[in-house]
């Protein structure tokens, strides 16, 4: 099905750039070796290998071989919380304690969850405000000193919010804590910057920056204790053992730095489509708010929730009328439930229900934003008539 | 009345993975319209969420991959709740009274019809169609009528016969000219996925468990044991239950006794399951509830018809008394057997089926 829907869900995924596309294209065959291997067919991929990871360590201000080459965002995310957990355990037995914000990707909640549940973990929720932001002074009353690990979102894929990655950082430092981000949806918006920011693991998927899916990286300090999830060979320092997919990590290496190199030119645009999407159904629909802090978002993230309303019905009227957005509770088998990260930031069940994410890309132009504007009031009129 | 000058319009179709809607939402495609596909996910029993046979993952998976295959947008729409509480919970209440609830009928005429049309309407869609074999005359001034199927064993007329003229005006059924051998093969020849599924048969609701495990879990009262009599008041055993018994059944009485023994009644009152011989069995008139016409209105005289009382039951000749308050008196021409309070009547004269209510005790 080949839709003409105009896409407003970037924060969902992004399509591969043409360079992109085309960077990759010779290591499906002309350099198809096995990096590990010795000879020059290997030698050749290795090569590309050793490239990618340069140009990945070096936009984040990282060294290459701190750059772990994974199958996306939610394994950087998995072998973060895990790798380092069951290292320090196997350490100091006594840091049990993990700190997270109620806002962060699945990813990182049920990873979370699960270690608390099952290999016995003490995992608090720090505290967020109305916007779900964290303030780095409640990250640091809550580090004690059993605390092994803090993760927090750079910024939230549901609500758009940006955390205070730098100050958190800086709190963690100094307490000799552990510090985790999942940058997944900043990296396509925000230049990183591992030093200043004092983070010791971040990581992003290359899909949400217009790189291949099912590639992603995970930066680990060196130094940070970490063990690997899956037995295998040496590759990846061991933390990532199995033959290294060498076109994808072409792909997200290139996309990387084709991203970060136009954040300067792009970032304006998306702030004033987004500022004009935000204004346009403020004050065009009624029961409708915000969600999310209105200035510290994502350039391209627009999140609102609307009351009495069904958010999978509004994404399907949304389709019929010719655009493809997303919302907080995006489910496609029909089971609503109000979305974890709205709920933290204090909405009701009967706001919470209603969600609805639109968010731009390299391809969005005013006149998407002007017919969406133009068609959202009836559709939402529609949805609540459901 | 839909504009179809131009291009046929466009249509929502109930999608529920099996071979009859997907085969539909094809003849559609083909035939012009533009074509939305609309699951709706249904309530069921805790545990059998999983294997509702109408909206378990396993039929979204085909419905969604037959949707796919026509090019047609597909989506599930929640509607757990309101199926509940319409469909699911009058089951129940119909359990209570001691009668045998046709759910199906209920479902359609008070649930589905209406959550589709809503449904289309918030989506501006022309017309509802699903995959029922049943047809729908439409006269040039407007009117509408229900008719069989031409596949007469596969006819759903019955389950629908409950529906309103205005539902059925904004209704398709692409497969009422068909016959069920034919939407196979015109489903095989599309290689649409669900060719060759099995037919759903039990209340889609259960899932794979069965009725005992559903009224133990919602309805135990009905199961109270009491006493097997026979029409004299003479205790012929014990029954588990009235809710496990319907009439005219035989097996599993657990009684034994020199000439076969049949259930003849279910006595709320006195909680006693009444039995007798195939001889007792039977009457020549019945009453009905809630009755529908499906012209808009009640006749004025009684009425000529033949009568179906159970969706695979022979059709008899009849003569329907109107009555106020939506009732009427059926007569029937011949002695019928397993005249089932709460299950339906349908009428019919030749292929059309003029409507029907619901069996009284």
């Amino acid at each position: 099905m080949l839709t003409d829907n105009i896409y407003l869900d970037y924060a969902a995924t992004t399509p591969v750039d043409r360079h992109v596309l085309a960077a990759m294209q010779p290591y499906f065959g002309e350099v198809f070796g096995n990096p590990s291997s010795v000879h020059r067919h290997g030698q050749e991929a290795e090569q590309a290998l050793i490239q990618a990871r340069k140009k990945v360590s070096s936009i984040l201000h990282a060294r290459p071989d701190e750059i772990i080459f994974t199958s996306g965002g939610t394994e950087s995310d998995n072998l973060a919380l895990r790798g380092t957990l069951f290292a320090l355990r196997q350490r100091r037995n006594r840091l049990q304690h993990v700190l997270i914000s109620p806002v962060e990707h699945h990813a990182v909640v049920s990873t979370a969850r699960h270690l608390a549940e099952e290999f016995g973990y003490e995992l608090e929720m720090l505290p967020v405000n109305e916007y779900g932001q964290v303030d780095a002074a409640d990250v640091a009353a809550c580090i004690r000193p059993e605390t092994a690990l803090v993760s927090v979102i750079y910024a939230n894929n549901e609500i758009g919010s940006v955390n205070p990655i730098r100050e958190i950082g800086a709190v963690c430092r100094a307490k000799g804590v552990l510090f985790h981000t999942d940058a997944v949806q900043a990296a396509a918006h925000f230049p990183l910057n591992v030093q200043q920011d004092q983070v010791d693991l971040l990581s992003i998927g290359a899909h949400k920056f217009y790189g291949p899916k099912g590639i992603g990286a995970l930066y680990v300090r060196r130094g940070v204790p970490i063990f690997g999830l899956m037995g295998g060979g040496k590759q990846e320092s061991g933390l990532r053992p199995g033959t290294e997919n060498v076109p994808y990590i072409v792909g997200i290496a290139e996309a990387f730095e084709i991203t970060q190199d136009e954040i300067v030119n792009c970032t304006q645009k998306f702030i004033l489509l987004r500022d004009r999407l935000i204004s346009g159904v403020l004050e065009n629909i009624p029961r409708v708010r915000l969600t999310g802090h209105p200035v510290e978002r994502l350039p391209n993230h627009a999140s609102f929730v609307f009351e009495a309303l069904d958010g999978n019905k509004l994404l399907m009227l949304l389709d019929m009328a010719g655009f493809s957005c997303s919302s907080g509770s995006a489910c496609k088998t029909g089971s609503p439930k109000p979305s974890e990260v709205l709920m933290a930031i204090g909405l009701s069940r009967s706001w919470a229900l209603g969600s609805l994410r639109v968010t731009l890309g390299r391809d969005s132009t005013e006149e998407h934003v002007e017919r969406f504007l133009e068609v959202l009031p009836k559709v939402v009129k529609d949805a609540r008539s459901l | 009345m839909p504009d179809r000058s131009e291009s046929p319009g466009s249509v929502l179709v109930g999608m529920s993975g099996g071979v009859d809607s997907s085969t539909a939402a094809a003849l559609l495609v083909e035939a012009g319209y533009r074509v939305v596909g609309v699951m709706l996910r249904l309530w069921s029993l805790d545990g059998a969420e999983g294997d509702n046979r109408c909206c378990a993952p396993d039929a979204v998976l085909q419905a969604r991959q037959a949707a796919a295959q026509l090019k047609i947008p597909f989506y599930v729409v929640d509607a757990r709740e309101a199926f509940h509480q319409i469909v699911v919970c009058s089951f129940i209440e119909g359990l209570r009274r001691g009668i045998t609830p046709n759910p199906c009928y209920v479902c359609n005429q008070k649930f589905r019809w209406d959550t589709l049309l809503q449904q289309a309407a918030a989506m501006n869609l022309d017309w509802v169609a699903t995959g029922h074999y049943a047809r729908i005359r439409r006269s040039p001034r407007g009117g509408v009528e229900l008719l069989r199927g031409v596949d007469g064993h596969k006819d759903q007329s019955y389950m629908l016969c409950g529906l309103r003229r205005e539902q059925l005006e904004r209704t398709l059924f692409p497969l009422g000219n068909f016959y069920k051998d034919e939407v196979r093969q015109k489903a095989r020849s599309l290689d649409l996925p669900c060719a060759e599924r099995e037919e759903s048969q039990d209340l889609c609701f259960l899932g794979s468990q069965d009725i005992r495990g559903f009224i133990e879990r919602y309805a135990p009262e009905v199961l109270q044991p009491g006493l097997i009599l026979d029409r004299q008041g003479k205790m012929m055993g014990k029954h588990a239950g009235l809710a496990l018994y319907t009439i005219g059944q035989r097996k599993g009485l657990g009684v034994s006794s020199h000439k076969p023994l049949y259930v003849l009644q279910k006595d709320v009152a006195s909680g006693a399951l009444i039995v007798g011989h195939e001889e007792d069995l039977g009457q020549s008139e019945f009453s009905v509830a809630e009755v529908n016409w499906i012209r808009g209105s009640a006749p004025k005289e009684p009425l000529a018809v033949s009568v179906k009382i159970r969706y695979q039951a022979v059709e008899v000749k009849a003569e329907v008394i109107p009555l106020p308050d939506q009732k009427a008196h059926v007569r029937l021409a011949t002695r019928l057997r397993d005249i089932t309070p709460g299950q339906v009547a349908a009428f019919y004269q030749g292929e059309n089926c003029l409507g029907g209510g619901i069996i009284q005790v």
